[in-house]
């Protein structure tokens, strides 16, 4: 399953979706927004994204994370529009028949994510506000 | 021709909205369509990264562009 949303992110009904009978494990990474970067104190994040092109690029994210490891079910849910501190930007679920490889499917998606996925995060300060890795 | 950029992110805001018409000659190619911008938008020179998508892939340097084609330009990423 490959979502992306406006509403907050139903994390309970995103693990129940990785689960499988065959799984022994089903590993969750929930990406939560920070109350700061470096020293300053961000109040609330901004969410942008090119729908059909991240679905897509998460989809062969998940095709790759499925030639690499035996997964059985992924879950990508990503979170637009405004998110407060605290709240779920992102969640993965992946389940696998042994937990090793549930790690370490779950860290390749998120950190591949990061790298190729056509979304963008802007984080809002007191008097100002910055596209997140626009600028060197 | 008459081609239709879309822009999300920083570069929307470079751009001053979604979606901004440029004319450009056929035959045109990606790399020509990013001299264009760095020249007539400096912001763009500043940024970490700016690509292309076409058709909803990331477009390499050489390919060529059509009025036909779906054109976005992707800033750099920062998903998750």
């Amino acid at each position: 399953m490959i979502k992306l949303t406006d509403q907050p992110i139903n994390i309970n009904e995103a693990i129940e979706a990785a689960q499988a009978e065959g799984a022994g494990a089903v590993n969750v990474f929930i990406g939560t927004v920070r109350n700061k970067t470096q020293e300053k104190q961000v109040l609330s994040l901004d969410f942008e994204a090119y729908d059909p092109m991240a679905e897509k690029e998460i989809q062969k994210i998940v095709d790759q994370a499925k030639a690499k490891w035996p997964v059985i079910k992924a879950v990508v849910v990503h979170r637009k529009g405004h998110l407060e501190i605290g709240e779920a930007a992102v969640v993965i679920a992946v389940s696998t028949p042994h937990r090793k490889a549930s790690f370490q499917a779950c860290e390749f998606i998120i950190d591949t994510l990061k790298q190729t996925v056509p979304i963008w995060k802007k984080e809002i300060f007191e008097g100002g506000e910055e596209w997140v890795s626009a600028h060197p | 021709m008459e081609l239709t950029i879309q822009a999300f992110g920083i570069a929307k805001d470079i751009l001053g909205d979604r979606k901004t018409m440029l004319s450009m000659n056929d035959g045109a190619t990606v790399a020509d369509l990013l001299a264009l911008l760095n020249k007539e938008y400096p912001a763009f020179q500043k940024l970490t990264s700016l690509a292309v998508a076409l058709n909803e892939e990331y477009a390499e340097k050489e390919a060529v562009l059509s009025p036909a084609d779906t054109i976005v330009l992707v800033p750099p990423v920062s998903g998750g």
